[in-house]
Order: structure tokens, then sequence, then C-alpha cells
């Protein structure tokens, strides 16, 4: 997956660390810190004098906005803008003691849809910054298409959804200069910045854009940022980065983190080790847990085939019986196969069935052009032999469907070895419609 | 050009991936191509030349360069790119072709080439007009002309999914092994296909949906097109948008797979890096159903997409649009081969007759047919017939060199050897064995220095300067005797010939000039027979139109020595005889002759 999204922190970081270079003209005092608990942060206030010296806002910095109208900013105490280090301290151990509940829709100030509930495990905490609605701006950039967007609007804040209306679209060719990107942003600040600043506005607006660009960002939102004359604060931030370009970027990011979203399940430790060993090769290993006591599983080679076999899984027997998703392609070793087969065997041998029923091993596959099938069926094999009584105790009944390459002796072997291991298979060649072992296995 | 390939298109492959590159010649052979599809491959830390691959039973050599520019300056005619650069690099190679021109599609292996990268590099290629196919794509074939590296997988799977052939299909997808599958699908629920393209699967590919698919509407061997889409992008709608304006007439079948995205938060990446709906309008029911309703054929599911073939397939069948297929006779490809442990590229023997580079020894041997050792020499030696001017110089100058007495190094061992009663061939290569740097090796050095001097224009001055620095006398210049006002008369000779036969000899010319400045220094510094031969031998080659390089090749492999070498045997060979018909005894140095100047060895 190339975009990623990271940490307001990050964002900030990244802009921070470069900021001389696209924001000359203009001041940044980067203060902000992210912190797991109040503890943390009173420690932080031992190097960062103005954490003890400012009044302070903070809120969780967990890749979800609408933090606002969820209640999740602490700016006040009795009144707005008197946050004390003490009480930011208190009021992140008191976020973090339990779990939340975040809304990610809301009509107006009203909640839609259900919430997701998970701890707030980080938060930013920042300086509050005293300043007049009129200096909040809203800015931000995307690919939409081929093209690249910049989005401006004089009206920045929570609200900016709604005044959608008083939004600058601008839209750039890749292949646009600096000089011709600088002077069409300069041609359409938008008309609501007052006068005096709309030179400063396009200025910082050019620079902007440019950071998005050159620090490959996939998307980049200030949302809103202030600006006092040259003096810029950068309130929230939403940012993606392209993380193919990883390579790089390596020193210009830094040391960024891609967090799993709230309230999505944290990686199992399965899934964590797939994606070690798949940025480990020039193969593709691929692995994501939908629901891991469900009765059908996976191992299916090629990135579009995967994508067929689920399609077929979900029509004819239901995503309630869809335990995985994944692939591997682009000809793995037979100890990469084997090492994947091992996790989804591992994983699925782990319990039996609720209802008492068979579990399905749906090991599927294209006509693969390079990939050699014998190869890493053997992988396959080795993974049998290690988990074959688990796989009796279990219950498993293993479809095969492939063809390419040395497909006839991988099948032939997988056949040999599985009935020499006492499992139950069925092994059918590029003859059998590629989903077609999904019907029997479903119909059996 | 309406096709996307021609059974005359040739690539040039970036990277050495020589499993890909045998399964495209495998390809080539069975459908009995003329020429290989791989032209030459750009392999940038290669030493070698040259890489054997199978053809067939037999091999060939597929040359090997250091960089693009010199492959496509060498194979002009090849203008496919086959980018099989790391997602590193990809970007850099696909730039530069770009830059050099020329090239009518590339594509592109790597997956994961970041995405402001691809998208430069695709615009790019979308400006100049080029077909970019990928990134991260397995790419595209011909059927019957032309296959892009590893599509269709094994050569059995290709011939059993009539991908030999040409049939009636367009086909493109997003995935390179559902790729693989349609047409094994395709083959059995209809006659193949003409054309496919599997247009990669990362965010930003070159070619799009759309683009290949108006260039199969024109393409007159397409009969109708399967479109395999997935969720995420909205490429699919402009298809629509071109069935409903009538720039697509063809029918077209069509599916988008990933219909069980909907089911998950957008946290689950299913498939591709393209595949990923960010709006209604990208899920796979969405367009699967804007499809259906713009006309084009779109099946349940996708275990319902062979009938769906099979039906328009029957249906053009029966209204005559499409007719049978005559299946065309194939080359089969051994199943067992053996690499070659030689290799010759000058003479064969297999047939009637030997030949020396393609002409039967007799079309050059005998009399009648006017042709002398020159010509021999050129064939065996370049591989070239060289004009009558050149062979005759090759001649004068084997003729030249024969001999040069008996006190020369070479003829004295020759002569020592024969004394002391060894047979013709060990007393020759005794002499032979002297040839080298300081014996006969004028030739390459007047060749290389003065070669040198005139590639980077230096004056005559400058030139006696740069030899003074390098410590080196010139090589080719002086003589023990001879002057401008006693000249050489074998120099004069070949002078001569030069000036009325060769078109024209700008090296000599300017050995001339340097000539003038030594002999004002000193009398006897004339060019002599050694400096004239090497030096008319790069003004032979450089009139017969072998590039500089190939030149600087000829000098570094020894070749102006060969002439030397091949006419000084004859001299060689003489003196031996000599010997032998004389009866002469065995060569005892005379010891007045030695200075004997031995001193007791220390102890240490």
């Amino acid at each position: 997956m190339a975009q990623k999204a990271i940490r307001e922190y990050d964002a900030k970081s990244i802009l921070a660390k470069h900021w001389d270079k696209y924001f000359p003209n203009f001041t940044y005092a980067y203060e902000t810190v992210m912190v797991q608990n109040g503890s943390e942060l009173k420690e932080a206030a031992k190097e960062k004098a103005w954490l003890n010296e400012k009044r302070l806002v903070a809120k969780p910095d967990m890749l979800f906005g609408k933090r606002g109208k969820n209640g999740l900013v602490l700016f006040r105490d009795q009144k707005p803008g008197d946050v004390t280090l003490e009480k930011a301290a208190a009021w992140i151990d008191e976020k973090s003691s339990s779990k939340q509940e975040v809304f990610f829709a809301f009509e107006g100030d009203t909640p839609t849809g259900n919430p997701s509930v998970d701890f707030l495990t980080h938060f930013v905490v920042e300086p509050f910054t005293p300043h007049e609605q009129a200096e909040e701006y809203y800015i931000s950039a995307t690919v939409v298409g081929d093209e690249d967007v910049l989005y401006m609007s004089a009206e920045g804040g929570m609200e900016v959804e709604e005044n959608w209306d008083k939004v600058t679209e601008v839209s750039f060719k890749i292949t646009e200069s600096e000089e011709e990107i600088a002077e069409k942003i300069r041609a359409n600040v938008p008309a609501d910045v007052a006068e005096k600043d709309k030179a400063n506005f396009a200025e910082f607006a050019i620079g902007f854009f440019k950071a998005y660009r050159e620090l490959n960002f996939a998307y980049l939102e200030i949302n809103p940022f202030v600006m006092q004359g040259n003096k810029i604060e950068l309130l929230d931030m939403v940012a993606k980065l392209d993380d193919t370009a990883g390579f790089m970027m390596a020193e210009e990011w830094g040391d960024v983190e891609y967090p799993t979203a709230f309230g999505m399940e944290e990686k199992s430790p399965e899934v964590l080790a797939i994606e070690e060993a798949d940025s480990k090769t020039g193969a593709s290993l691929k692995l994501t847990l939908l629901k891991p006591d469900a009765r059908i599983w996976t191992m299916v080679a090629g990135g579009g085939a995967s994508v067929v076999y689920a399609d077929t899984i979900a029509d004819l027997a239901g995503i309630d019986d869809l335990a995985n998703y994944g692939e591997y392609s682009g000809g793995p070793t037979t100890g990469e196969t084997k090492f994947y087969a091992e996790t989804l065997l591992d994983l699925m041998t782990r319990q039996k069935d609720a209802q008492g029923r068979d579990k399905i091993l749906i090991i599927g596959g294209a006509i693969a052009n390079f990939t050699d099938v014998a190869a890493t069926f053997t992988g396959i094999i080795q993974a049998f032999e290690n988990y074959a009584e688990k796989m009796k105790e279990v219950g498993v009944k293993i479809y095969v469907r492939r063809g390419g390459p040395n497909y006839e002796k991988g099948l032939k072997d997988i056949k040999e070895a599985a009935d020499r291991l006492g499992l139950w298979i069925d092994v059918y060649g590029p003859e059998t419609h590629v989903t077609d072992i999904v019907r029997m296995a479903v119909e059996a | 050009m309406a096709q996307l390939f021609t059974k005359d298109t040739q690539a040039i492959f970036w990277n050495n991936n020589a499993s890909a590159i045998q399964r495209m010649l495998d390809y080539d052979y069975t459908i009995k191509r003329k020429t290989p599809s791989v032209a030459a491959i750009v392999a940038p830390t290669a030493d070698a030349k040259f890489q054997k691959f199978f053809w067939g039973p037999d091999e060939i050599m597929v040359p090997l360069y250091k960089n693009t520019a010199e492959a496509k300056a060498a194979h002009p005619n090849a203008d496919v790119l086959l980018n099989f650069a790391s997602l590193r690099t990809a970007y850099d190679v696909t730039m530069e072709a770009l830059e050099i021109g020329g090239f009518r599609v590339i594509m592109i292996t790597a997956e994961g080439i970041p995405e402001r990268l691809a998208r430069k590099m695709n615009q790019a290629a979308r400006d100049a007009g080029v077909i970019v196919i990928g990134p991260a794509t397995v790419g595209g074939i011909s059927p019957g002309a032309f296959k892009i590296a590893n599509v269709g997988g094994t050569i059995e799977n290709i011939v059993n999914s009539k991908l030999h052939r040409a049939g009636s299909c367009g086909l493109v997808t997003r995935s390179g092994g559902l790729f693989n599958e349609l047409s094994n699908i395709i083959a059995i629920n209809a006659d193949g296909i003409a054309e496919g393209v599997a247009i990669g699967g990362d965010r930003f590919v070159g070619s799009v949906f759309i683009d290949n698919l108006l260039r199969m509407q024109d393409n007159p061997d397409v009969k109708y097109m399967i479109l395999l889409g997935e969720v995420g992008g909205t490429e699919e709608y402009k298809v629509i948008d071109a069935v409903k304006s009538g720039k697509i007439t063809k029918p077209i079948i069509a599916w988008c797979i990933g219909t069980i995205a909907k089911y998950y938060s957008s946290g689950v990446q299913f498939g591709h890096a393209g595949a990923s709906a960010n709006a209604e309008r990208e899920t796979a029911e969405a367009k699967n159903k804007a499809m259906a309703e713009a006309g084009i054929y779109v099946p349940e599911t996708f275990n319902d997409l062979p009938a769906k073939i099979a039906e328009v397939y029957g249906k053009l069948k029966a209204e005559g649009v499409i007719t049978d297929i005559a299946e065309p006779e194939m080359n089969v490809v051994p199943k067992a081969r053996r690499s070659k442990q030689f290799i010759c590229t000058i003479s064969d023997d297999r047939g009637e007759e030997a030949t020396y580079a393609g002409f039967p020894i007799s079309s050059v041997a005998l009399p009648s047919t006017g042709k002398g050792i020159g010509d021999v020499i050129s064939l065996l030696w370049f591989k070239k017939q060289y004009p009558k001017w050149a062979t005759d110089f090759i001649e004068t100058v084997i003729k030249t060199v024969a001999d040069h007495g008996p006190a020369v190094s070479g003829a004295h061992n020759a002569k020592v050897t024969a004394r002391a009663g060894k047979s013709v061939v060990e007393s020759l290569v005794t002499g032979l064995l002297t040839i080298g740097p300081r014996f006969g090796g004028a030739i390459d050095g007047a060749a290389e220095y003065f070669k040198y001097a005139d590639d980077n224009n230096l004056t005559p001055a400058e030139f006696l300067n740069y030899m003074k620095k390098q410590g080196v006398p010139i090589p080719g210049i002086g003589h023990r005797i001879k002057s401008l006002k006693n000249p050489d008369l074998r120099v004069k000779g070949l002078m001569d010939y030069a000036a009325e036969n060769f078109p024209k000899t700008p090296l000599l010319d300017y050995a001339r000039t340097v000539e003038a400045l030594t002999t004002s220094k000193k009398e006897n510094l004339i060019l002599n027979v050694d400096g004239t031969i090497g030096i008319l031998m790069v003004d032979m080659w450089r009139a017969l139109g072998y590039a500089e390089e190939e030149i600087n090749e000829f000098i570094a492999s020894g070749t102006l020595n060969a002439f030397f070498i091949a006419g000084r045997t004859i001299g060689f060979i003489g003196h031996v005889l000599d010997e032998k018909r004389l009866a002469m005894p065995m060569y005892r140095h005379p010891m007045d002759d030695i200075l004997y100047d031995v001193p007791v060895a220390e102890k240490i």
C-alpha cells in the first residue's frame, strides 16, 4: 500500500525539519511534544521550558479527526486558555485510563453512525495560541486523478467541510514548473483573504505546496494554520506519506511511524511477521486477518487472483466464513513460501470450528507467469509436514487449484504429500476454472 | 500503428533477466519468427559483450551493452524497451530512454516506484507519444508476433492458451496473473486473443484501460474486447464514456474484481496498490453496474465470466464477424538442451562444403574467382567482404613484412632452433614467439599513439611533447639508415598505393606532419615501414566505415600484430628450410663474443 497515514506530531516534525527551505520568510516555533501519559509529559517539561511557562492544549494524536466535536481537545480548565502542565498531564492520564468512544462522522454537532471504541495511547501537547478567527486559514494538497490539487481557504478550523464552497481549488499537472505553479497560486489566493495578507498567504501556500511535492506527501492538510504577519502556527495537521518513496526520503522523513488507525485491531504478531518477511524479499507476501475463528482460510498466489477468490467466497459462502485475506506472488522462494504457509496453518489450527465442521484451506492461484509452482508447493508441503497432526486434530479439508511453470510436478507432489500425511486433499490444474474449488468446497 | 507489436518488432531488454529473455526467444522460435524479439540487452555491470541463449535446439548470441544509448545506437530498429530495472532505478531508465528517443513502447515491470516519479515518467511518455505498459506489470502480448518477457508463462501453457497465434479478442487487465488465467479462459471459450496488455497494479500506470481499448478498436484483428477491472479508481468510466459516445463500437465484455471490498473498512488493502475505493463510484459493484447499463457485457459474477465469453463469441461467430482461424504450423522447442562449449562465428564445416564467413572455400580459393589472400583475410578475420583496394592493400602488407633478413631476433631464433635439429613447426614458433612489443610491435604502437594524437587533436609539437612525457620513443618513427633523402622504397610504395587507391588518408596525412617535425630534428627520424602500415590500417578501417571504438578494439586486441605474424611466418619458414637444406650443424655461440663477469655469490 503506497499511501500511509502518519501522526500529526510526525507531520509537524517533518515540516519543521525543512522549515527554512520552504518557508524562509516565516517563523514557526515548533513547540509540540508527543507523549503517552502524564508522567512522560512532566518529564518532557524538564527540557522544554515552554511546557511550564505557557498555557497548553492537549489532544490525542491517533490518525482521527473531529477531535473537537468528540470532546477530545483540552484547551480550558475554567476558561479557555488556562490549561497548565499539571492539568494537561492529569487529563491525559484520565483519557488514557479507559476506552474512549470516537465518532468519525457528525451532522452539525450530532454524531452519526457507530463509534469506534479503543484506548487513547498517543497525545500531542502544544502551547495555547491566542488568535482571532480571522487569522485562521485552511490549506491542503493531494492527488486527484493524475493531477495535484491545492485547496486554500480563508475559513480555517473545524467547519471547513461545511464551508467547502469557500475553498479555492487549483489543479496542477505533474509537469508544471515551479514558476508556473507559483504564478497560478498567486493568481488564485482565496478572495476572502484580507488584502494586506494576500501576498503573505500566497508565499506560504507556494512553500507548502512545494514541501508537499518534494517531501513526497500523498496528502497534506493544515486546518487551521494561524498567520500573524510572518509568524505561523500549525494548529492541526493531517498527513499521508507515499511510502514507496521511503528509500529516497530516509533522511528527509527521519524516524517516522505508520500507526494502526484508532479502533482498528492492533496487527497480530503473525501479520507483523509476514510484513517483516515481505519487506525483505523481492517477492510479495501479504496477510490480513479478517475473522480468525472463521472456517475458510485462503492461501492464494497473485494479487489479482487473491481478490477473485475472496469475491467468490463472499458470494458463495458469505464473508462470515472468510478468515483471512492475503496473497503470495512474484516468485517467492521455497523457504519464504514455507514460512507463509506455516503462519497460516498455525493460525487456522488453534481452535476447532465452533459448529464442529471441518475447516477449509483454499490453496488457489491463477496460471502463474513465472513463479515456479513446484518450488513454492515444496514450501507448502514442508509446512504440512510440521502441522499435519494439528491439522488432523482440528479437521482441515484442502482444495488446491494452480497452473503455471512446473505445475504438474507441484500438484503431484502436494497430492502425494497430503496422502502420505493422512490429510484430506483435492487437487486441480488449469483445466478447472480458477475459482471453481470454492464452489466445490462450499457445496461439499 | 493499430497493432501494438508485429512479427518484426524487436526490443531492447534492460537488465539481463536471462530466464525471461529465454522465454521470449523460445516463443519466437515456436512461432517461427525470423529475428529474435530481443535485439540487445542492457547490462550495466556485465563485462561480456554478448550472452548465449537457446534458439530452438541451437544457440544464438544476444549482444550486451553497458547503457541504453549504446544499445539503441547499435539497434536503431528496436523500438520497444523492456525496462526490468528495480523500483529504485526504473524511473531513471525510462526517462533516459525517452531522452534518447526512438522507442515506441516502454514496458516497466518494477512495482512500487514512488508515485510522484511514476506520474512524471508516465506524463513524459505521454507527451512524447510513447506507449507505457506498467509499472508493476508482467507486460503484454501480440500472439503470433511478439511476447513481452514472462507473459503467458511456460511455452506449454502458451500453446494450451492459444497464445502462439492471433485470435480475435483484445484483452486488457490490471493483474498479470489473471491476464494469463483469462487467456486460458478465452482459449477454452473462444478462439484466443489478438492482442493483450496487463496495464499494471500500481496506482499510477502509463497506459490505462481506455488507451489500450481505443487502439484495439482500430486494430482490425480485434473483433471484441475483454476488460478485467478492479475496485478503486475511475478508469472504467472512461471506457463507459467511449462506448456511450460511439468511440468504441466493438463489443466489450467486462468485469471488475474486488466486490468483497464493500464488506470491510478501507483498512483492508485488497490486491494491488491501485485497488482501493475512495468513493462509492469506485467500488466494483458501482462500476459493474455502470458498465452493464452502458451496454457492456457484464456477467453476474467472475465465475460466470467464461459463459459470457462463450456467449459473445458464439454470437459474433454466427454473425460472421469472426471466422475460423487456421492453426499455423509451429516449431517445437526441445525439452532437453545443452549449452555449447565453443562458439564459432567465422567458418562452418557442417554443410556440403566448408565456408569462410558464408562463402564456400572454392568460391574464394580458385584462381578463376579472382580472389586473393587479402579476401580470405577479410572474410576470416573481419567477417566482411572488403573492397579490392583494401584486400590489395592487405596483400601488399603481407608481402612487405614477409622477411627482413636473418639478423632480426625472430629469424635468428628460428635458425638456431632449426640447427638444433628441431622440426619446421618447432623452429617457426621460436621465431614467432619473439614478436611482441619490441619486435614487430611498432605497427601496433604506431596505430595506437598516432590515432590517440589525432583523436585528441594534438599538434605535432604537442604529440612529441606527450610522447616525451610518456617516456616512449614514437613507435613507427626512425630508421637505421634511411632518411628523407634516401627513402625506404617499401614505405614510398605503400604511401603511393594509398594515395592512389584509398578514399582518403587522414591519419597518414597527420603522421606526415609529425614526420616533418621529427626529421627537422634528425634526418633519419622518418616514418618507417611499421609505422606506415599501422597508420594506413587505421585509415583503411576508417574508410571502410568502422566506428572509432571498433578500430580501437582492433588495435587493443592485437589485430595489427596479426598482419605482421601472418606475413613474417612466410619468411621464418624460408629461413628454417634454408638451414635444413644447408644441413648446418648445431650452433654454439662463440665464447669470445660473451662478456663474462661473474662475481662469487655473497653469503647472506
